[in-house]
């Protein structure tokens, strides 16, 4: 799960990680005040759940009053796009207006769970403001990495470690080992899965910061954190996804014109790899778990088909403990309770196949049934053709 | 011969009076797998399904019944536990079915099987391990099965039912197919299940199902390339899939572009592995490569 920056910043204020003062406006006039309380100059920042914000002119440095009023203006209501929102954008909602630093280094931090080594990794880097992935590919030798060791959690060494590594000194060499220790702490305090702060500043006073931080968290294990729970935006993600999720699907829209309806995530991802290969475009990931019920089947449909892009369906259900002939009969059912036009390819493989596939035959309804997966997806890429002629 | 489970193999079913467990349990039963007690903390002394003892610990179990593996249908929040309370029973095999458990929680169970080398764990958020005609553990629809000689190692439950679906119509049967799951941190990876099946005489050629996450199939193609002589056909699913976005299980994301299909579609050709782009080739290419 995703939240904003300023919310992140919250959650590392609480654990004790140093982050600039700052406040949250949703309006201009909460912008002036805030700007009025936290003391130029300031800098306006748009809250949206992706990055390259700067670069979309989303963020902006104001050192007087007026400059404050102007850029809350401009940035609040507009448009933001950025190479992580895709050509559309996102409407910006909110701002936070946080005290400028006084910069002398920007630096990079951030903590995964490393999948190959099973451990929480940190990852720090002088170049910072950078994107991490670049400074992978370009200059790897610039990136430190950490392996914290489970059983004993961060050592003050490794943090020290770090700190040298980021070339830093004095004053703030001991705040350096100090924010990376706490930094650790809300990782595993919260369940996150990433913590990026980038940039990591060190001010010319020898304090370092996190000027911008960006959180992930584990999904399975939001039911012990009630309060990042709360902090979910949902102006931020796809409605239909919202949707879907509310009734226990599993959905995710993509660019295509073919929905496509599976039983299990890995075949749902090859279903919609098939479509592709067969000259298809997918509308959709759609995964309706391992049972297919008539219910699951029919809320999958009605997610599928208010995407106005759809003009096809495939439906590939691998029947095993749950039989071929009952999913058929959902599936029937389903499609009686919704209007639609759309041609629908229905594929039913496993236990009682044939069977399945007799019952779609007979319904009389407009159902292509078939038994083979190619031949499904080209029945169903078949169909496109036909419309397209 | 087969690997991990076969006739031999005496189970365990940790949380049998939950629905899934009880429903999965006589599923399990039926196939003819060896199911000699179950555990549900609380309940010590009941019998399921009036002939199956039930335990209130791994360690009772395992010390009246002489069990040697374990199938875990625990709800997540408690399947961490359960996944390490079977490890100090001392349990050669422990299969976690569950789906949804805390990665931070399976960190800890990584860091507490170090010290139980004896133990394997197969999962979390898999189907399970089938060994076809001896014994079946896990949710996996039994009967699409057939005793053969090829081995499966996957991350997915329903695309494995298509590979078996298609090898049994390509004349094939299965020597063992090993659902691995879908989550990021796993107890069996690909390599693991590679090395088993490649040890195994049995098994003449094995099937590689991956999916985008992770590194763990270049890791596999990297042990093949030196080490496999028996022939494998791999597919990866999700060369569709956008980056950023979990597809469906907690480990399927393309994270700061890596784990792509295409990379790992890359790294298992140059290893040798014939590498179908469709999910639908999979029997056929096996066919072709077998003769």
């Amino acid at each position: 799960m995703k939240i904003h920056e300023y919310q992140a910043k919250e959650i590392l204020r609480s654990f004790g990680v140093p982050v600039p003062e700052s406040k949250i406006a949703f309006s201009v006039k909460e912008a002036e005040e805030a700007a009025a309380e936290i003391g130029l100059p300031v800098v306006v920042k748009a809250q949206i759940h992706a990055g390259g914000r700067g670069k979309g002119g989303g963020v902006k440095f104001a050192p007087t009053a007026q400059d404050v009023t102007r850029y809350a203006n401009d940035i609040l209501g507009m448009t933001l796009v950025t190479h992580q929102t895709g050509p559309e954008g996102k409407l910006v909602k909110k701002v936070l207006i946080e005290a400028a630093s006084n910069i002398d280094r920007e630096l990079y931090a951030g903590i995964v769970m490393d999948r190959a080594t099973s451990a929480v990794t940190f990852m720090v880097s002088t170049e910072g403001g950078m994107e991490i992935e670049k400074v992978a590919e370009e200059t790897p030798e610039k990136i430190v990495k950490v392996v914290v060791d489970t059983a004993v959690g961060l050592q003050p060494f490794q943090a020290r470690q770090m700190a040298f590594a980021l070339n830093l000194t004095g004053d703030a060499f001991k705040n350096g080992v100090k924010f990376l220790m706490a930094l650790y702490k809300a990782y595993m305090g919260t369940d996150a899965s990433i913590f990026e702060i980038n940039p990591l500043v060190v001010t010319k006073e020898g304090a370092v910061i996190a000027l911008d931080a960006k959180a992930n968290f584990d999904e399975n294990a939001l039911y012990r954190h009630k309060d990042i729970v709360a902090l979910r935006d949902l102006d931020e993600e796809e409605p239909l996804e919202i949707e879907a999720g509310r009734s226990g699907l599993n959905y995710i829209k993509l660019e295509g014109n073919i929905g496509c309806m599976v039983n299990g995530a890995g075949l749902a991802m090859g279903t919609m790899d098939i479509i592709k290969l067969t000259g298809g475009e997918p509308a959709n990931f759609l995964d309706v778990g391992g049972g297919a019920s008539a219910e699951t089947v029919e809320k999958g449909f009605r997610i599928i088909l208010s995407d106005k892009n759809v003009k096809a369906v495939l439906i590939n259900i691998f029947g095993g403990i749950v039989r071929c002939d009952r999913v058929a009969k959902g599936v029937i059912e389903a499609i009686n309770n919704i209007d639609t036009k759309v041609p629908i390819v229905v594929r039913l493989q496993g236990t009682n196949a044939e069977e399945g596939k007799k019952l779609l035959e007979e319904s009389g309804m407009n159902i292509i049934a078939a038994t083979e997966l190619k031949d499904a997806a080209e029945k169903v890429v078949g169909t496109l053709k036909t419309i397209e002629a | 011969m087969s690997v991990l489970v076969d006739k031999n193999t005496k189970l365990v079913v940790q949380g049998i009076t939950g629905s899934e467990g009880a429903f999965h349990t006589q599923q399990m039963i039926e196939y003819g797998t060896n199911v000699v007690a179950g555990v549900t903390p609380g309940k010590g002394g009941q019998l399921f399904m009036d002939k199956i003892p039930i335990y209130n610990t791994m360690k009772g179990a395992v010390e009246k019944t002489g069990a040697n593996a374990s199938v875990i249908f625990v709800p997540p929040p408690f399947a961490g536990d359960a996944i390490m309370e079977a490890a100090e029973a001392g349990v050669e095999l422990v299969i976690c079915i569950t789906e949804g458990i805390p990665t931070f929680d399976m960190l800890k169970v990584h860091e507490f099987l170090k010290k139980y080398p004896k133990t394997t764990l197969v999962g979390p958020n898999c189907p399970g391990v089938i060994t076809p005609g001896e014994a079946k553990i896990g949710i996996m629809p039994g009967f699409i099965h057939k005793p053969g000689t090829i081995g499966i190692v996957s991350r997915s439950g329903t695309l494995t039912y298509e590979a078996v679906h298609q090898l049994g119509e390509a004349g094939f049967g299965q020597s063992t197919a090993i659902g691995i799951g879908g989550d990021p941190i796993i107890g069996t990876k690909h390599i693991d299940a590679v090395k088993l099946l490649n040890e195994d005489p049995k098994t003449e050629a094995i099937v590689l199902i991956g999916e985008i996450g992770g590194s763990d199939e270049e890791t596999a193609a990297a042990y093949i390339a030196e080490n496999v002589d028996k022939p494998v056909v791999a597919f990866i699913a999700g060369q569709t899939a956008p980056p950023g976005k979990r597809m469906g299980h907690a480990g399927a994301i393309i994270a700061g572009g890596k784990g792509t299909a295409e990379e790992k579609m890359k790294a298992l050709a140059a290893a040798g592995i014939h590498v179908v782009k469709s999910p639908a080739e999979i029997g056929k290419k096996m066919k072709e490569v077998l003769g």
